[in-house]
């Protein structure tokens, strides 16, 4: 049982480290890359607070270990904003339409929602709803989150339309 | 929670795999998405130790159509499935069924032949499969097999698959055109289980029903077909009589646990209403 050597891309830049196949993804991000921003919440794949994006695709990081993702391109909610520090428009959108409430599961919902906008750059509130499905908020504000997604779309759209 | 240790392989094909499972021994098992053994081996009612990892294994990837006959890769995602223009055209009841699994994070890397090989009656594909009686191909030390969908299923996590044998594909013929279908679960939240539900695959021909293959989710130790209940509809024009004989025929096969999601004897009486309401859409799609 020997120990890998782990290498990915994340947040844009190359990180590797030495780790027990076991290791999970979570624990990696979070232990060995100190990225604190992925939460571990249930540790059963149901809450949704230590969603990344892998290769384009939203994951639950507590239930992959970290040897499937050996080569993968992560992006935690550490890679959301600007590298300069300015807020990606979604975090934006969730401080300013009170989206955070505990803010424990913050991170997973802007990261999968900062995917769930490029799958669907004009989700209706259903839509929304049904993206954000993998994610719980046990404060149960899924109203704020809903409202503050749907405002960071149209921002982002508008955004869009300016740079045309 | 932390599993137990194991060396993790990444073979890159179907052979390298089955070499590396014949190697190792009892003790190996198959990694596709981990949506269900991963949570096993956080338990700890999981313990192998080899892991082998299909990933990278291209020719288990992939759904196609050959003279009307569909090939599904074993490695094929949930989220695959449900994007797929070929599944939406030809047999929508795979995207219906894939979009009431889990939630999007686990459907990007849950697999179809995860959900299919693993046994688990709670898991949704199984029904579906027996439903449009679809056959599993299998790989192992003794070259390639085929087992029904219909035959696959012995117990609770026991299936045909052999120790050494590894799922690879799924295969069956594409429903005619025309066909109604419909995939009807009654889940207590968005990500669980059905408390139980009904796949429907039919064809009419005017008012009337020419053909009904009918299988039930979680209601038995394994995915169920409802053979009676799909007979009780041929030749009938869908009736309020001929829905109420299929439901009770599917019914009268339930042998529902009672756990968290309700006593038996109600699990049993939301299959009934599964199976008429799935009958009802299935024929409103038919043409």
């Amino acid at each position: 049982m020997s120990k890998m050597h782990i290498k990915m891309t994340v947040n844009g830049k190359a990180a590797e480290a030495h780790a027990e196949p076991r290791t999970l993804l979570i624990h990696l991000l979070r232990e060995e890359f100190n990225l604190t921003g992925p939460h571990i919440g249930c540790d059963t794949g149901h809450c949704g607070a230590c969603t990344i994006d892998m290769n384009g695709m939203s994951v639950k990081a507590c239930t992959i270990f970290a040897a499937q993702a050996n080569g993968a391109e992560v992006t935690t909610i550490e890679g959301i904003a600007a590298p300069d520090g300015t807020l990606h428009a979604l975090q934006e959108a969730f401080r300013e339409h009170h989206g955070l409430q505990c803010g424990f599961c913050t991170p997973g919902m802007i990261t999968r929602a900062h995917r769930l906008l490029q799958e669907n750059p004009s989700p209706s509130e259903d839509e929304i709803r049904h993206g954000i499905s993998g994610n719980l908020c046990r404060c149960t504000g899924y109203q704020n989150i809903v409202k503050a997604i749907s405002a960071a779309a149209s921002e982002l759209a508008a955004a869009k339309e300016a740079a045309q | 929670m932390i599993p137990g240790a194991f060396d993790y392989h990444r073979p890159s094909s179907i052979d390298e795999a089955v070499k590396l499972l014949a190697d190792l021994g009892e003790e190996a098992r198959v990694l596709a998405g981990g949506h269900s053994l991963i949570p096993m081996m956080k338990l700890r009612m999981a313990l192998p130790e080899n892991l082998i990892d299909l990933q990278d294994i291209a020719e288990l990837k992939g759904i196609s159509e050959d003279g009307g006959t569909i090939t599904i890769g074993a490695m094929t995602r949930q989220s695959e499935i449900i994007a797929s223009a070929l599944l939406a055209e030809k047999c929508p009841i795979l995207r219906e069924t894939a979009l009431q699994i889990a939630d999007p994070q686990v459907r990007n890397l849950g697999t179809m032949g995860g959900n299919v090989a693993n046994g688990d009656p709670g898991n949704d594909m199984p029904a579906v499969m027996q439903a449009l009686d679809a056959v599993y191909v299998i790989a192992g030390p003794g070259g390639s097999r085929e087992v029904a969908a219909r035959a696959f299923y012995e117990a609770a996590y026991f299936t045909a698959l052999a120790d050494g044998e590894v799922l690879t594909a799924i295969r069956f013929a594409g429903p005619p055109a025309g066909h109604g279908y419909a995939y009807e679960k009654q889940k207590r939240k968005i990500g669980d289980y059905a408390t139980a539900a009904a796949a429907v695959i039919l064809t009419m021909s005017g008012e009337r029903c020419e053909s009904a293959s009918i299988a039930l989710t979680n209601v038995g130790d394994t995915p169920l077909l409802a053979q009676a209940a799909g007979e009780a509809l041929v030749g009938t024009d869908l009736g309020d009589d001929a829905l109420k004989a299929a439901a009770d025929a599917a019914k009268a096969i339930t042998q529902p646990a009672s756990d968290g999601r309700g006593p038996a004897e109600f699990r049993t009486s939301v299959a009934g209403v599964m199976v008429r309401n799935a009958i009802v859409r299935a024929a409103a799609r038919a043409a």
